[in-house]
């Protein structure tokens, strides 16, 4: 019994020390991983200002965000018709035009395909913008409509709509 | 047996304390190692060479080199133009690459068709593809440095493939980049990490010796040496073969880099990187091409992830998919038709990952993905089954001398 009494406590001192280690490595680990993860000055990095006013009907600009590009259409009528009419059961990702817009003139989008991260074609006139006259990435073959959504290709979400707000009118601050 | 029989004092002294030179006579001169080994056998220790190379051109070529994307693109420039000799050590550098993939894809399907990977050398099979993984990140990360147009599209691509982990694939793509995009941090770990790898390598290379010497090496009949009559010392036998092999592997060598030294690069990367615009055909480097194509072969982006890692995965297990107790193709008469089948399907993948996906390309990549997963994890553990396997010869010398003229003679001389 003494002995058995004995075990237990020899199992007890042999458990917690193995214990007390890892926590005291794991503690020690996390700063290597973590100086991995974006630093202080990258992160306050991370919100810039628009002016919409010389965006004319039908233009399109592409600003830099987070070192990614950020697109922004200032859509026609017929543009802002067509998304907002689609039907949601011909969506991969469902998702209402009203939903990714606030005012729905300006779509303002990510430009970074959410396949695989390639920059997809359809800002500048004369660029292929897919089949549904929004964007097209020419990586893997993914379609975008009119409000960055994905309709063809292995894409498997819409275009990401970043955090942004109008300060006023014409002017937008992203992030 | 294996005692130096230096008759140095100097070399004595130190062996006594320290038995190096005992250890260097033991493994590299009178290391017992079968008699038959075909030119196969050399990329083995050509693999090992072309990693001293890249080594040493990767050191001097740092010593010139700025990892910051302000200024990478131009140094790897001034590297070109103005670095004395920079030019020169820059293109052996990026072919040599090329040319390690070459040699180890050889060295890979010498095992897979001689069955090197069978009983007992199952560790030195599975320390080999841990090299090639690590072989693979290390080239990724290299390839990134230069900071041109597909170095940049590349890391994006290939690092966005982590965000199709289920929940925390954003967390580790961030995590990847330091940052929410590829960018100065990236580049920054890539070229530590890229200079770290190669000693990893070389750990593991260390181990694969060890691995390899413990049993020696297999041999194109796979049966195993059954005395001295089968071996013979590798110093000077093996090492004149390897160092002629080395030579018209350098000749090689050397002619792609004074004469084709971009042949195996894509000119895209001689322009500046550019976070705004991606290049109208994102390709890899041709070494990951087959991989690529099962990536793309999937519709799905986590499904075709994970068969593009499966790719890999499924050589570690590899030895134990194999259930034929039967080594080398040469007395497995179906296996060999696959192996060349596989080897067909490799090349097919690599075809296919340089093509844009779509049409007929997509069909062909989704059947030879197929093919290539079929091979591994059905045909190998069924094909014992059903294959008749030719009878296996006595030992290494019986085949190769009996069929000889010189049969008596040597059999006489085999007598004494």
């Amino acid at each position: 019994m003494a002995k058995k009494e004995n075990n237990n406590r020899r199992d007890f001192l042999v458990i917690s020390t193995y214990a007390f280690g890892a926590v005291g490595a794991g503690s020690f680990v996390w700063p290597l991983i973590d100086q991995m993860n974006p630093a202080a000055d990258t992160l306050a990095l991370a919100s810039t200002e628009v002016d919409l006013e010389p965006l004319e009907e039908g233009q399109a600009i592409t600003v830099k965000w987070r070192g990614k590009p950020v697109f922004i259409r200032h859509r026609t009528k017929e543009e802002i018709m067509s998304a907002k009419k689609e039907n949601l059961d011909n969506l991969k990702d469902p998702q209402k035009d009203e939903d990714r817009v606030l005012n729905e003139k300006y779509i303002v989008l990510v430009g970074v395909c959410t396949h695989l991260g390639c920059v997809p074609l359809g800002q500048k006139t004369g660029d292929v913008k897919g089949e549904y006259g929004g964007w097209f990435c020419p990586c893997h073959g993914s379609h975008y409509d009119h409000s960055g959504r994905i309709r063809k290709g292995p894409a498997p979400v819409n275009l990401e709509v970043p955090n942004y707000k109008f300060l006023s009118d014409k002017l937008i601050r992203i992030g | 047996m294996s005692k130096n029989k230096s008759k140095n004092s100097v070399v004595e002294w130190i062996d006594y304390r320290l038995p190096i030179f005992t250890f260097l006579n033991h493994e590299l001169n009178e290391y017992p190692t079968p008699k038959n080994l075909n030119y196969f056998w050399n990329f083995g220790s050509l693999a090992g060479i072309t990693l001293v190379v890249m080594i040493i051109t990767g050191i001097v070529l740092s010593m010139n080199y700025t990892a910051h994307v302000d200024y990478a693109f131009d140094s790897v420039e001034r590297i070109m133009r103005d670095v004395n000799h920079g030019w020169l050590l820059r293109y052996i550098h990026m072919n040599g690459a090329s040319f390690f993939f070459i040699v180890v894809y050889i060295h890979i399907f010498r095992g897979l068709y001689y069955g090197s990977y069978k009983a007992p050398r199952e560790i030195l099979w599975i320390l080999g593809v841990l090299i090639l993984l690590l072989m693979m990140a290390t080239a990724f990360m290299g390839y990134v440095l230069p900071w041109g147009q597909m170095s940049f599209w590349g890391a994006t691509v290939i690092t966005n493939l982590f965000s199709a982990v289920p929940l925390v694939g954003e967390s580790i793509v961030t995590w990847l980049w330091g940052g929410f995009s590829v960018d100065n941090p990236t580049l920054n770990r890539f070229f530590s990490l890229h200079y770290l790898l190669p000693f990893l390598i070389v750990g593991l290379v260390i181990l694969h010796l060890v691995a390899l010497h413990r049993f020696g090496s297999n041999n194109p009949i796979g049966i195993d040496a059954k005395g001295k009559q089968d071996t013979i010392p590798f110093h000077p036998y093996y090492t004149i073969k390897d160092l002629f092999g080395l030579s018209v592997f350098a000749t090689i060598f050397a002619a792609a880099v004074f004469f084709f030294p971009n042949f195996m690069g894509h000119p895209d990367n001689y322009i500046p990187a550019n976070a705004m615009q991606t290049p109208a055909h994102i390709v890899p480097e041709w070494y990951f091409l087959p991989f690529y194509a099962i990536l793309r072969a999937i519709p799905d982006k986590l499904g075709g992830v994970l068969f593009m890692f499966g790719a890999i995965a499924v050589l570690f297990i590899l030895p134990w998919l194999d259930k034929s107790p039967i080594r080398s193709s040469q007395f497995r008469p179906i296996y060999k038709l696959f192996f060349w089948i596989l080897v067909f399907d490799c090349i097919l993948l690599g075809y296919l990952g340089a093509k844009p996906a779509e049409g007929i390309y997509v069909l062909l990549s989704r059947v030879a993905t197929g093919y290539y997963f079929f091979h591994f994890i059905i045909l190998l553990p069924l094909l014992p089954n059903i294959e008749k396997t030719r009878p296996l010869p006595i030992s290494i010398s019986k085949p190769i001398l009996s069929s000889s003229s010189f049969s008596t003679a040597a059999a006489v001389r085999e007598k004494k």
